[in-house]
């Protein structure tokens, strides 16, 4: 599918969703169920990204030293964890990356 | 006008935290291969954050167009949340206003929003509130995409600019994992993520988000 259908697809979606019950009013509810099951939608798609971008920075799983990405991937989880401040989060992990490279070019 | 500004001033202090996202957007949807025309109008047509990365990530790793949308819908959910919750306020407005403001609907439109309708109630120029607070969100939004897609052009190939994504989603998931339903969504999809990384059509991807979905409400249910 070519990106801008995807992207006008998307978008379109989207704007339904966000007109839905502005749209509906007074005439349907969300059930109770939904309502709880929508707060782990972020933590599980997200987590169902991080975990291959990890692992298997290759398609291939790699769970060593030598992968860089899990290591930089980890520093950034135990900054995110003791900080909760996204752009520290961002940057240290990204500077863990560039740094690891470097040294395994100078090394 | 008055309550128009006093949305755009109630909305700010969220400009400051959405600047630097919008930058990372930008620079990272160019290292996902996406054309700067492509990156910015995603930024105005899908205009939603975390579903623009995701789909910056999956149109790297060259996932199916139909896997992608849905990935995006999905993402997005939470908006009918949003809808249904402002829907009260703008009731009696005509469709061109609740049309423009579904538009503007995104989390931070919404934070600011939302706050205001609970302390003041009913007003009759609160959508002039919402429409202020949305509009400083949208500028923003598509002000940073379009410089970061400028900083994305700029730098060296050789710089891993696409582990901003992942990184970007640790930065968004580890603040929310505030209690043992919402650790378990999280790490069961992971784990799905990575067993079921070889079916086709990135179709991996949709079962763990429903695995992690079902895990957390599960858990959640039983408390």
């Amino acid at each position: 599918m070519n990106i801008w259908l995807v992207m006008f697809l998307g978008g379109a979606l989207t704007f339904g969703m966000r007109m839905s019950f502005i749209y509906l009013f007074g005439r349907f509810e969300i059930p109770a169920m939904v309502k709880r099951a929508l707060r782990f939608v972020p933590p599980a798609v997200l987590s169902a990204l991080i975990a291959p971008a990890l692992f298997m920075p290759n398609n291939t799983f790699d769970f060593s030293l030598n992968n860089y990405r899990l290591m930089a991937g980890v520093v950034a989880i135990l900054v995110g964890w003791r900080t909760k401040n996204t752009l520290l989060t961002i940057l240290s992990g990204m500077a863990a990356l560039l740094i690891l490279m470097w040294l395994a070019k100078t090394v | 006008m008055k309550s128009f500004w006093a949305g755009v001033r109630a909305e700010s202090p969220l400009l400051i935290g959405v600047f630097p996202f919008g930058l990372i957007y930008g620079a990272l949807a160019i290292g996902a291969g996406i054309s700067p025309a492509a990156a910015q109008m995603m930024s105005s047509i899908v205009f939603a954050g975390s579903a623009q990365f995701i789909a910056a990530q999956l149109i790297r790793e060259s996932a199916p167009g139909l896997v992608i949308v849905l990935t995006i819908a999905v993402v997005n959910l939470r908006h009918m949340l949003y809808s249904a919750s402002v829907a009260p306020y703008i009731e009696h407005l005509p469709a061109r206003w609740k049309t423009v403001l579904a538009y503007l609907l995104t989390d931070e439109a919404y934070a600011a929003t939302i706050i205001h309708y609970e302390e003041e109630g009913f007003t009759p120029t609160g959508h002039w509130f919402f429409f202020g607070a949305g509009l400083a969100l949208w500028t923003t939004w598509q002000v940073s995409s379009a410089l970061g897609i400028f900083l994305g052009a700029a730098l060296p190939s050789s710089w891993p600019l696409d582990f901003a994504i992942p990184i970007t989603f640790i930065a968004m998931v580890m603040p929310v994992l505030k209690d043992k339903p919402i650790v378990a969504a999280a790490v069961s999809a992971g784990t799905v993520a990575l067993l079921a990384y070889s079916l086709p059509f990135k179709l991996g991807l949709i079962l763990a988000a429903l695995v992690g979905i079902f895990t957390g409400t599960y858990l959640e249910n039983r408390e």
